[in-house]
């Protein structure tokens, strides 16, 4: 986004992601682009519910194709990938395009040697023998800071920490040199010191090996610390999207105005009370009309004619930046000026 | 510590789970050290948080304190009164005094039951008739946790996650406690709705003059809403202190790395300082000798692995603030929030 000059390595076009359920229709993701170059991370930040998580399994072919129903456009370094394939996906999946999940346990097979699954993917793709893929499996953990790799190869998931199993998994996900990787909550179940051990990790292999990266995450914290760029979700929408010292010093959505104002900081003042969003997040089922926002929102009578309840915001990019709101732009700074009381910088 | 009448004094308390192995006879083969010897007291209508990294036995240290677990060791002084292995009928009483919010507030509301049900249980447990009756004080509550009296009748299904932890809180006031154990009360809610809950706790504690010991992993969180805060690593407290001294002048190397771990929603031009631990916390089975932080710790020496520190108050710390260092953190070397805000003290 920031880097137009460069062609983007994925590039999503108004991806739309419908789900059919008992209930009805559930439009997890509704119009949602964004672009991301190679070497760069960007942050997805939303609550649950935002569709952040559905994004990405669609982007790796994840989703249950029975029941969903998918417009819009996923490009990956020129081939589409909603037109691929399930046999083309294998063959991107694990190797050009790699994922993290959250919760490492359960993302472990319990049954065989972290070794081995780390190893498995790299003979699927590269065919190499059983040696090798052990040989590789050792360097790979050794990249991600176990120590003694040679013995903890053949240990199984349970004997590993969580921290070293979420280590084993970005192991695993790297060990074809992957140009993208997906890492959806990889350090929401982790204690922060490891928690930041990991980020950096991360950021480390980012630069050595320049891998594009889609992190998802609730915590505006994480995204300060790792992201580049920053989309804002909110319904199954983009609310907001900008680099990240765009979206957190000034903030030009309501809801991501609002998320900022009822996070506790480690240095704000202490007294006054925190700002929460009123009510809750929407149910896609049955979104609100208009902004998808509005029902929560503290400026809807700032807009004129009910605009907020009656007509969808557009996200108006120019450089990589903006922000799907009614609220005109002169009038924003001086409204967001009393709700930012919290905030410090 | 605190100047307020003291409500609940620890000393000593330990809990040691056993682990049983062998066969074909089971026998003790071990024990998980998941809480080794606290003190602390906690003060009428005062919050103390508890903050700590997964296995440090902050929840255990909750379960002890509302005696859901007997414990293995030490005091627990509620009012003068020792309760430390006191049975049913002599916990009657001090049950209806002491209540306890759950982190989970899908699975601690009972399907099955109405939320009229769910919060006029205590009530009826205990046999308490509010004048007016109990449906009269439920809608109350209901009220005063921001939910609306006409939900009496319905369902923990029908609720979203924020409200259902309101419901948690409704029933904790039910019986008017003196003590309220939060044991993660808003970690698993959204980010938006957790400021809600926690606003929901803090005028609850002020308006009620209700003590808190709040138990969270977020730091930030903790920050908000306690007045003073315990950092616990392995079973032990690394420091304790009034909040001000403990986020703003550190003196356990644990206390300052916790605090530069946690990302923060801002974007500096000179990045703050970073403590990077290396490694994991141990297993509590078998702890490290000596101080329990020291294989994580860059300044450990023999002396840390030898002899364990006590929880004092250190030299240049302000009464009321201990920490159970052999080297603690000194002043001329800024702390790593000190370095940073200085608009926030304005």
């Amino acid at each position: 986004m920031t880097s137009t000059e460069q062609q983007p390595f994925l590039s999503v076009r108004d991806l739309k992601v419908h789900f059919s359920t008992e209930d009805g229709i559930v439009k997890a993701v509704d119009g949602l682009s964004f672009d991301i170059a190679k070497g760069k991370t960007l942050g997805i930040v939303g609550e649950s519910g935002s569709g952040k998580s559905v994004t990405n399994l669609t982007i790796l072919g994840l989703h249950d194709r029975d029941r969903t129903a998918i417009e819009g456009e996923i490009v990956l370094d020129g081939k589409d990938l909603l037109t691929s394939t399930e046999r083309e996906l294998e063959r991107l999946r694990g190797n050009k395009m790699a994922m993290i999940f959250q919760d490492a346990l359960a993302s472990l097979s319990p049954y065989h040697t972290i070794g081995k699954q780390i190893g498995e993917t790299y003979r699927k793709h590269t065919g190499a023998s059983k040696k090798e893929a052990r040989e590789r499996s050792i360097e790979m953990l050794r990249r991600v800071g176990i120590p003694q790799p040679e013995m903890r190869v053949d240990d199984y998931p349970h004997q590993f920490s969580g921290g070293m199993r979420q280590r084993a998994m970005i192991a695993m996900a790297l060990v074809c040199d992957p140009e993208l990787l997906i890492a959806d909550e990889p350090t929401t179940a982790l204690d922060v010191t490891v928690q930041a051990q990991i980020m950096d990790l991360l950021k480390d292999l980012q630069q050595e090996f320049g891998t594009a990266i889609v992190f998802i995450t609730h915590d505006l914290g994480v995204i300060a610390d790792i992201a580049d760029d920053v989309l804002v979700m909110y319904g199954g929408r983009c609310v907001e999207r900008g680099t990240k010292e765009e979206v957190l010093r000034d903030p030009q959505h309501p809801y991501t105005l609002g998320l900022m104002s009822s996070m506790p900081s480690l240095d704000g003042p202490v007294d006054v009370p925190l700002q929460p969003i009123p009510g809750s997040p929407p149910s896609l089922l049955n979104p609100p009309t208009g902004c998808r926002f509005h029902p929560r929102c503290a400026f809807v009578d700032k807009v004129a004619g009910g605009l907020c309840s009656s007509e969808r915001p557009l996200l108006e990019v120019a450089d990589g930046r903006g922000s799907a709101c009614h609220l005109p732009k002169e009038q924003r700074k001086e409204l967001f000026a009393d709700l930012a009381v919290i905030r410090h910088n | 510590m605190s100047n307020a009448e003291t409500l609940l004094d620890v000393s000593g308390l330990t809990k040691h789970f056993p682990i049983k192995g062998g066969f074909p006879i089971p026998r003790t083969v071990g024990a998980v050290r998941a809480v080794d010897g606290l003190d602390f007291t906690v003060g009428a209508g005062e919050s103390l948080g508890l903050v700590g990294e997964s296995g440090c036995g902050k929840s255990t240290t909750g379960r002890l304190i509302t005696r859901l677990l007997e414990p293995t060791g030490g005091k627990i002084l509620y009012k003068g009164q020792d309760i430390t292995h006191a049975k049913r009928k002599g916990l009657a009483p001090i049950r209806s005094e002491i209540q306890m919010i759950f982190q989970d507030p899908y699975a601690s509301l009972n399907p099955r039951q109405t939320v009229g049900k769910i919060i006029s249980g205590p009530m009826e447990i205990n046999g308490i008739n509010p004048a007016g009756g109990r449906e009269k004080r439920v809608r109350e509550l209901l009220e005063i946790v921001g939910l609306n009296p006409e939900h009496y009748n319905r369902f923990p299904h029908e609720f979203s996650g924020g409200q259902r932890q309101r419901i948690g809180v409704a029933r904790a006031l039910a019986l008017e406690p003196k003590l309220i154990v939060a044991d993660e009360p808003v970690s698993a809610l959204d980010v938006s709705i957790q400021a809600q809950v926690v606003n929901l706790l803090q005028k609850v504690q002020k308006e009620l003059g209700i003590a808190f010991v709040f138990i969270a992993h977020d730091l930030a969180v903790v920050r908000h809403f306690s007045q003073r805060v315990a950092v616990m690593y392995l079973g032990k407290i690394m420091e304790i202190a009034d909040r001000d001294d403990l986020y703003d002048n550190p003196r356990h190397p644990y206390t300052r790395a916790l605090l530069s771990a946690v990302p923060e929603a801002t974007v500096e031009d000179t990045p703050r300082e970073r403590i990077r631990l290396v490694g994991d916390v141990p297993s509590p089975i078998n702890p490290p000798s000596g101080c329990r932080f020291r294989t994580r710790c860059w300044k450990a020496t023999e002396k840390c692995a030898s002899e364990a520190p006590p929880l004092v108050q250190v030299e240049g710390n302000k009464a009321g603030h201990l920490t159970a260092c052999h080297y603690p953190e000194t002043d001329d070397v800024p702390s790593p929030r000190l370095t940073k805000s200085p608009q926030a003290a304005a």
